[in-house]
Order: structure tokens, then sequence, then C-alpha cells
């Protein structure tokens, strides 16, 4: 492998976790814009994801379900199933443990996230056990060479399915009615409401989105991985709020960026130094990237909102 | 005139601080009334009950063009909804967005498409865009902004700014239009367009109930005027009238004491 063919390679690898991350980063920068909350179990919600998508591949291939039904087709149900699932979950808990506390003081919904993130984590180990869980890829193992580069199969599901839903993201919020609303609601809530924009409804609609996309996250992660543990929210949270933040926390465009820059520093981390410092090296960037730069790469008007 | 809104022996408190007591007024349909009084007289206190921002402890606001419907206990939206919309003491604009944008948000509760149609290309969502993109563009031309439509509603200069606040509260059609203190921080140019603005929407029949400092935009607009002092109302009436109250005079003023001196 010449050196500019490793390079390529680590940067291949590195865009496919970064598309993951990116679709987790993107949930707690649009809660965080709507409602000022790091939402701490949104990783929860990513492991959700992954395990009713997991459970889909389980039923799709053993259950009474006919044999022969094409591998995308398969990968698309569950796709839109695990997304459903932890959609409503995400809406369900905004509207029980989220909403009741919205004018308390902000901590209070910080401290209440923290507790969530527990409480989901320890339900996905009484249902699914501590151990890993083998994830089954219906993804055929098909391969190629592009320039001494391989890109598998699995990695052009990884790219296509997070680019169309950030592409979708994009468009709808920037030329939808509902679109406009959530915009207009994460920069001022209250004068939003006082114009007639239902703001809940708008606030739940962000959490069913965000939450959607961490799920398409986890099923992408644990096909990618082969194997999901219930723990595994907690980095990958910690690890796509790090995007949101690297990106500029509260700004969608940013969150894709994040997530990105951040897939590609580990994935040329991994390559070039030990993939065992590559936690060290991405967390490394981040600080110095904030030291620089404190509202993140594409940095969100904090001084806006007074 | 039939009345457009009642607000009656409306109290509320923040702790011992008594905010509004006991007031009861009420704006008819096609006036435009001034609400006066020193600060911290409950005036945006008011404003706020009437919107639902605030839950008044006690008494009853309610509202309608015809049969009247109690607006306690709904939510800010839904009083929105109803037909009141209000500007902001301190301009509160979407300023990260364009000024169109701005105005066509005040739109939303006026169109009807839903989450999946908004998206879709149906001929009903397309009409009703065109609807609102039109609404929003004629109110950017009442207001003087139809020219800069597509700059960021924060790089306006602040004058600019609460026309685009009117031209915003306009969007839904209300049919009660609250302004808070409308003049503060503009030139004397910009009062006289402001005064000429809310003029002519009088003129279109629009319902004004404005809280304003300012005795040269309040007077000259208004048919009415109410006056509230440590969250009473002292005196109401014909802005003339008003203006000669002793008791006004005294609540902006003071009341002159004699003082003796002992020898």
């Amino acid at each position: 492998m010449t050196p500019l063919q490793l390079f390529c390679q680590q940067l291949a690898n590195g865009l496919t976790l970064g598309a993951i991350y990116a679709l987790i980063a993107l949930g707690y920068t649009m809660i965080y814009g709507v409602i000022q909350l790091i939402n701490f179990a949104h990783g929860e919600l990513f492991m959700v994801g992954a395990y009713v998508a997991l459970t889909l591949v389980l039923l799709s291939s053993a259950g009474p379900l006919p044999s022969g039904i094409p591998w995308w087709m398969t990968l698309l149900v569950c796709g839109l199933g695990s997304m459903a699932a932890a959609g409503m979950l995400g809406a369900a808990i905004e509207r029980f443990a989220y909403r009741p506390i919205r004018h308390a003081p902000r901590l209070n919904a910080l401290i209440t996230a923290i507790g969530m993130s527990f409480f989901l984590q320890n339900a996905l180990m009484l249902l699914y056990g501590a151990t890993d869980r083998h994830f089954p890829n219906p993804i055929p193992l098909t391969r190629w060479e592009v320039g001494g580069v391989t890109v598998t199969l699995m990695q052009l599901v990884v790219w296509a399915a997070s680019g169309l839903l950030m592409v979708g993201l994009q468009l709808l919020v920037m030329s939808t009615k509902l679109g406009m609303a959530m915009r207009a609601t994460a920069q001022d809530l209250k004068a939003c409401a006082l114009l007639g924009i239902p703001v809940d409804r708008i606030i739940a609609t962000t959490f069913v989105i965000g939450s959607a996309f961490a799920a398409m996250g986890g099923m992408l992660f644990g096909l990618h991985y082969g194997t999901i543990n219930f723990h595994d929210g907690y980095l990958m949270g910690l690890k796509a709020f790090t995007a949101a933040v690297l990106g500029g926390i509260g700004n969608i465009p940013g969150a894709m960026v994040g997530g990105l820059v951040l897939g590609l520093l580990e994935g040329l981390g991994a390559g070039y130094l030990s993939s065992q410092w590559k936690n060290v090296f991405a967390f490394l960037i981040l600080v110095v990237l904030l030291l620089f730069k404190p509202r993140g790469l594409l940095g969100e008007r904090v001084a806006d909102r007074a | 005139m039939p009345a457009l809104l009642e607000v009656e022996r409306l109290t509320r408190r923040f702790g011992g601080v008594v905010a509004l007591d006991d007031v009861t007024l009420s704006v008819e349909q096609g006036e435009t009334v001034g609400l006066i009084g020193p600060n911290g007289a409950g005036k945006t206190t008011l404003f706020n009950c009437v919107t639902g921002v605030l839950r008044p402890d006690d008494g009853e606001v309610r509202f309608g063009r015809g049969p009247m419907e109690s607006l306690t206990g709904l939510a800010p939206h839904d009083i929105a909804q109803c037909g009141i919309t209000r500007t902001f003491q301190n301009v509160r604009l979407f300023s990260g967005m364009s000024v169109l944008e701005n105005v066509l948000v005040g739109t939303y509760i006026r169109t009807h498409a839903g989450l999946i149609s908004s998206m879709l290309p149906s001929a009903e969502a397309r009409r009703e865009e065109r609807w609102a993109q039109d609404r929003a563009m004629g109110l950017l031309e009442l207001v003087g902004l139809a020219g800069r439509s597509h700059e960021m509603a924060g790089a306006l200069p602040f004058g600019l700014q609460r026309r685009l606040e009117i031209a915003r509260a306009l969007s839904s059609d209300p049919a009660l239009l609250l302004l808070d203190e409308p003049a503060a921080g503009l030139n004397a140019a910009e009062k006289q367009a402001l005064l000429q603005l809310i003029e002519q929407l009088k003129g279109q029949g629009l319902t004004t109930f404005l809280i304003e400092h300012d005795m040269r935009v309040v007077m000259p607009i208004s048919d009415r005027v109410v006056v509230l002092d440590y969250g009473k109302k002292i005196a109401e009436g014909p802005p003339k009238l008003v203006q000669e109250n002793p008791r006004v005079i005294e609540a902006y003023l003071g009341t002159s004491t004699t003082v003796n001196r002992e020898p």
C-alpha cells in the first residue's frame, strides 16, 4: 500500500464512522437548539434504535416471513421500524420527563436527562442481557477496489443512508413550514408562542426527528461492528456530543460537519498512530479547537440569546 | 361599538407586590386605546396576562368579535389563534432569519397544511404557500421593508426592526394588536413614521391597544387613554381630559407638600 492509498483507506473508514457520529450529533444539536437541553439520554436512544433494529433483523431472518426478500428491503423495514420506535420513545420522554420541568432551572432538566440515560441503559440490559449481542448483517459482503482502496457495500450503505437523511433534514428545516417554525422556536420560543406557533408540538417533533436519526445511527453502528452491547450508547453518545460541540452546538450543518470531522480524525489517528489512541487523538483535537474557536467550527450565535 | 376585549377585576401578585390590583377595562372594536402610567405601574404585566404569558391570580379576560370568550387559562399560542398578537418592549425578532421569514412565521397559524402535506407538492399546499408569501410581502410593503426582505432581521437598524416586528404581529391577521412601547428608542423621524403607520392601520379598521411612555405619541393617536399607577386604574377617558386629571399629574410628577420648618 502506498502512503496515498493508506491515507485514502483511512479516509474512507473515517467517513463511515463520521457519518454515524453525524446522525447522532444532529439529535443533540436540534434538541439543544429548541430547548437548550443537552439530552444525555440521546446515546441511549441510539442504543434503543440498535436493539430494535437487531430484533427486527432477527425476526425477519428467523421468523415467519418468507425468505428471499432482498437484503435492502429487510434493511429498509428494520431501519424504518427502529426509527419509528425510537422516535415515539423520544417524544414520550419529552412529554413525560422534560416538559413538566421545562420552566424549572436548567440544571434540573440536565439531571433528569442523566437519570433518563441510566434508566434506559438498565432497561436495555434487563431486556437484552448484559453480554455482547451478535448483530447479523443482511448486507452481502461485496467489496470493490478503487485505486487500491477497498470500499465495501456496507460502507456505501452507511454513506447513502446517512447522506439521504441529512439532505432530507436540511430540506425540511430550510424549506418547509415546519422547518421554519423549528428555526423560529430555536431562536425565541416565547415570541413564537405569542405568534400562535404550537411550540409544544414543534418541540415534540424535534425529539421525534432527533431520536429517529439516532436510531438509524444505532442500526448502522450494529451493522458496521457486528456486535452491540447495552452500554455502547455511552461512549457513542459522548463522541456524538463532542461532534455536535465541535461543529457548534445548536447548528445543524455544524453537527454534520462535526461528525464527519471527528470520524475522519479518528480514522486517521487509528491509521497513523494506533487504534488504541484514537479516542485520545479525537478529544485532544477537540480541546485544541475549542481553545481557539470556543463556539465550534460553524459557531452558533450564543450571544444572541439574551 | 361592541367591546372586543374585556378585562374584569384582574389581579396579579408577584410575592408581596401587587402588580395589578382589581383592574377593569375594555377595548372596543376599531378603537385605539393607550395604556400609560409610571414605570412599574403594571402595564406590561397587564399585556402578559392578556396574552397568556402570565396567569392572573384573580379576574378574567374576555375577547371576541361577537360572542365573548374567556381567555383565562389558555396557552399563549391558543390566544394568538383567537386573534391577539403583540410586539415587545425590547424587540424580539428571529434575528438569524431573513426579514421575509420573520413575517412568514406569523402566517403559520393561518395556513392549514400539516407536517406531511407541507412537504408534498400538492396544489393546496402550493396555493397556501403563495398566499403566505403574498401576504408577507404586502405587509413588508406596508411597513416599508419590501426592498430588504432578504436581509437578516438582526442586521436591520433598530427603527426598522420595530417596524418589522409590527409586520410580523400583523401577519396572522389579528383582530387586536398589542404594542408594548412601540416608540421606545426611536428618533423623532421614526416616531413620526410610526404614528403614520398606526393611523394607517386604524384606517383599515384594526383595533390597537398600546403601552407608551411618550405623550407625543400616545396622545394624538389614542381615542381613549387608560392610566395605571401601582397596579390600579386611576383614570380613563379621552386624551385631553386624562392629561388634565390631577390624579394623573400626581402619579407622574408627585404631590406638592408643604414643609414646616421649626424655628
